[in-house]
């Protein structure tokens, strides 16, 4: 089965390479597996068949940061793809390569495609947009943290299933009683940092860094040790002590932790939800975040994580036009609404979002509307729009760092957030220094 | 006596060794030139910009904690790794030895992981001790222990020690077992008429002529642990919980390839560059005299 289906994609393959000498090739590397990149794969197909030009050829590149590290090294070569997908915590490394990239905004521009930048959802596009208002890249595949809530374990605790904890007070209260109702594990998490600190930080209007979270300028500082923020890991790790909260891991394993029925509650992407579905065996509600009601303006709205395409520099015209019209393509309502009902990611423009509110989807998949509400609860401020910080990569793994030295007893949270703030900012000088 | 075989012709030689040398230059000197240059600069990820910055980089890396960490990360873990990976296989090996029966099925089996590729023994320890679903989490927690290798960076060192160990054996064993056949039984069978116990027999004859074949595993074990287990830390604890797993090649590693920090990569790689090739004159010049072959 799968010796044919390869040969007959080699032979597709051969084939469109004989027919491909009129068209333009258009290389899209990628990091989406499984149904993901099975729909990018089609994406690319419908493109293709659309029109007779251009070809876009999608290749999944490994993950994330493998995909981005190619990218460099086939720049640096001089052979980098047309479109590159390039996780959130990458763009400001993306967007201070001068030269390397070709912002969206312009392509677009010198394509003639037409472009409506206020067609782009605020909270999705503002995370890729420059300070003066260019949308740099394009936005893909965009979630936000959610929280999820195991009902049948609130059952079992004596809980009203329909009231998922809206604070962090009332969600001691709940922990509590799951708690003593024998429940495992309590509450878990995906990407620490994401939902503790980054998120953490707009759903309360904190800043994250100085400088609008660093999208104002290089010469950002971090400010996760303001005395919210500390607060809020202290909680986490009193709740960690008392057997409230049970630490997974800095990427997705908590999600199996909730959908094994081992963990009670979980926050974690809202792109996680297909997956819960397919596999939990009992009935889950999807909320907004809990939040701290004494800390002024909250809850403010989330901010997005996931991944945009960027443009690489050095292509042909003609090639720009073809990812011009990719593009164009992309942000066709019909297409971004099939989008975010068969994968949970929420929809880019604000004509997919209204196109599927007006179907019945959101009725007979609930929940699935939570992420757009959370994301659009208020208008974003300078903290809540997205953070832009230099090699971000290394920076959020110094936060975990720091949270994981908290959780394991070895620091007071103060400390760790203070020595997150300090390697943070070393980190985002020696950025500056070599992007000057 | 001695019979030599001398190329007349003054190119041949060249020729027949120079796919050698070119490799050697082209994968070898080359990137080691080249990391050499990269640690004096700075420059952005796609190295559109750079900067002649002198020792900058080193001077960051003295003064950074977490490299500071590592250093001792890697000596704790290459030590354990080298120590019982080798006392575990030289037992293996002895036991192996005195078995008559099934002795190859023993051998076989014990040789065995040694066929697996790191990083697929990484991921095989990573699902058996997966804090969540792995089968040997749930016995340790039946058991009462806390078993949380994401959080508890000790557990972590344990994880990647066991895994890298456990791949290390059957090499160690396959030179220890070699090592003991060659041994004259005339040896052994003279002391043990002398009255010798088969503990002392086995320190005071076997272990000495053992020594060749120890110090042998003991360079590769070390070269081992500091370079080959990078597959099972990438595999499972990935330099974490809060750095605990992180050996200097995993730290080169990330902070090029993963956070595009070149300079400091090169840094690094330069570094372990000089200490393994102190590591490696020490082994030959100091411990290698008293090594009786």
């Amino acid at each position: 089965m799968t010796r044919i289906s390869l040969q007959a994609t080699l032979v597709a393959c051969a084939l469109a390479a004989t027919g491909a000498q009129a068209q333009t090739e258009i290389q899209l590397w990628h990091s989406m597996t499984g149904a993901l990149g099975d729909k990018v794969n089609d994406f690319s197909n419908r493109f293709n068949q659309s029109q007779s030009q251009y070809k876009v050829v999608p290749v999944y590149k490994g993950s994330y940061p493998e995909s981005m590290t190619a990218a460099i090294a086939a720049y640096r070569a001089g052979n980098a793809p047309h479109i590159l997908q390039v996780f959130e915590v990458g763009t400001a490394t993306m967007m201070a390569a001068k030269g390397a990239v070709v912002p969206v905004y312009k392509l677009m521009k010198d394509a003639d495609e037409p472009f409506d930048p206020k067609a782009y959802m605020p909270a999705v596009a503002g995370y890729y947009t420059d300070y003066k208002g260019n949308m740099l890249s394009f936005p893909f595949n965009s979630s936000t943290p959610v929280f999820y809530v195991n009902k049948d374990a609130y059952k079992k605790a004596g809980l009203d299933p329909a009231k998922a904890p809206k604070t962090w007070k009332e969600f001691a209260v709940a922990a509590d009683k799951l708690k003593s109702a024998g429940q495992a594990c309590v509450y878990t998490t995906g990407w620490p940092s994401w939902v503790h600190v980054e998120n953490f930080s707009a759903w309360h209007n904190l800043p994250i860094g100085t400088k609008e979270n660093g999208v104002a300028g290089m010469d950002s500082q971090f400010t996760i040790n303001s005395p919210q923020h500390v607060r809020h890991i202290t909680m986490l790790a009193d709740y960690a002590k008392k057997g409230w909260f049970t630490y997974a891991g800095r990427r997705n394993e908590a999600e199996a932790k909730f959908f094994s029925g081992e963990c009670a509650m979980l926050t974690s992407s809202s792109a996680a939800q297909a997956n819960i579905r397919r596999n939990a065996k009992f009935e889950f509600s999807v909320n907004f975040l809990p939040y701290h009601d004494d800390i002024k303006g909250a809850p403010q709205n989330s901010i997005i994580g996931g991944a945009s395409f960027w443009v690489m520099g050095g292509k042909t015209n003609n090639a720009y036009k073809g990812v011009a019209k990719f593009m164009g393509f992309l942000s066709k309502p019909d297409l971004q609404a099939e989008w975010h009902t068969s994968t949970g990611y929420v929809p880019i423009t604000l004509a997919a979002a209204e196109q599927v509110r007006k179907t019945d989807y959101y009725k007979k998949n609930p929940g699935t509307d939570v992420a757009i509400r959370q994301l659009t609860n208020k208008a974003p401020t300078p903290n809540s729009k997205g953070l832009r910080f230099g090699n971000y990569v290394q920076g959020r793994e110094v936060i975990e760092e720091e949270i994981e030295g908290v959780l394991a007893g070895k620091k007071g949270a103060q400390q760790a957030m203070d020595d997150a703030v300090r390697r943070g900012n070393e980190i985002l000088r020696k950025f500056e220094a070599a992007n000057k | 006596m001695e019979k030599r075989v001398v190329f007349r012709s003054s190119w041949l030689p060249y020729l027949l060794v120079a796919p050698q040398i070119a490799i050697t230059v082209v994968f070898f000197f080359w990137p080691a030139f080249q990391a050499i240059h990269w640690s004096f600069l700075i420059q952005d990820a796609f190295g559109n910009s750079s900067q002649f910055v002198w020792f900058q980089n080193f001077q960051d890396l003295i003064r950074d904690e977490a490299y500071l960490d590592s250093f001792k990360v890697t000596a704790v873990f290459s030590t354990l790794v080298t120590f019982i990976g080798l006392a575990v296989a030289l037992v293996l090996a002895v036991a192996a030895d005195k078995v008559i029966k099934g002795a190859m099925a023993y051998k076989t089996l014990l040789i065995w992981p040694y066929a697996v590729a790191s990083a697929v023994a990484g991921v095989l320890f990573a699902f058996l001790f997966a804090p969540s679903v792995g089968i040997v989490s749930f016995a340790l927690r039946a058991m009462g222990v806390d078993w949380n290798w994401v959080l508890r960076g000790d557990q972590a060192m344990l994880l990647v020690v066991i895994a890298s160990v456990w791949k290390q054996i059957s090499y160690n064993f396959l030179f220890f077992l070699a090592g003991l056949q060659s041994i004259p039984k005339s040896l052994i069978e003279a002391a043990a008429i002398d009255g010798a116990t088969p503990v002392r027999r086995f320190w005071t004859i076997v272990f000495p002529l053992l020594s060749p074949t120890t110090f042998f595993l003991l360079v590769v074990n070390i070269v081992h642990a500091f370079f080959d287990t990078f597959g099972v830390i990438d595999a499972t604890t990935q330099g974490g919980p809060a750095g605990a797993t992180q050996i200097l090649v995993y730290k080169v590693y990330y902070d090029g390839v993963k956070a595009a920090d070149l300079g400091s990569s090169s840094a690094q790689s330069v570094i372990l560059m000089v200490i393994v090739i102190a590591l490696t004159v020490v082994q030959f010049r100091f411990i290698e005299r008293k090594v009786q072959y």
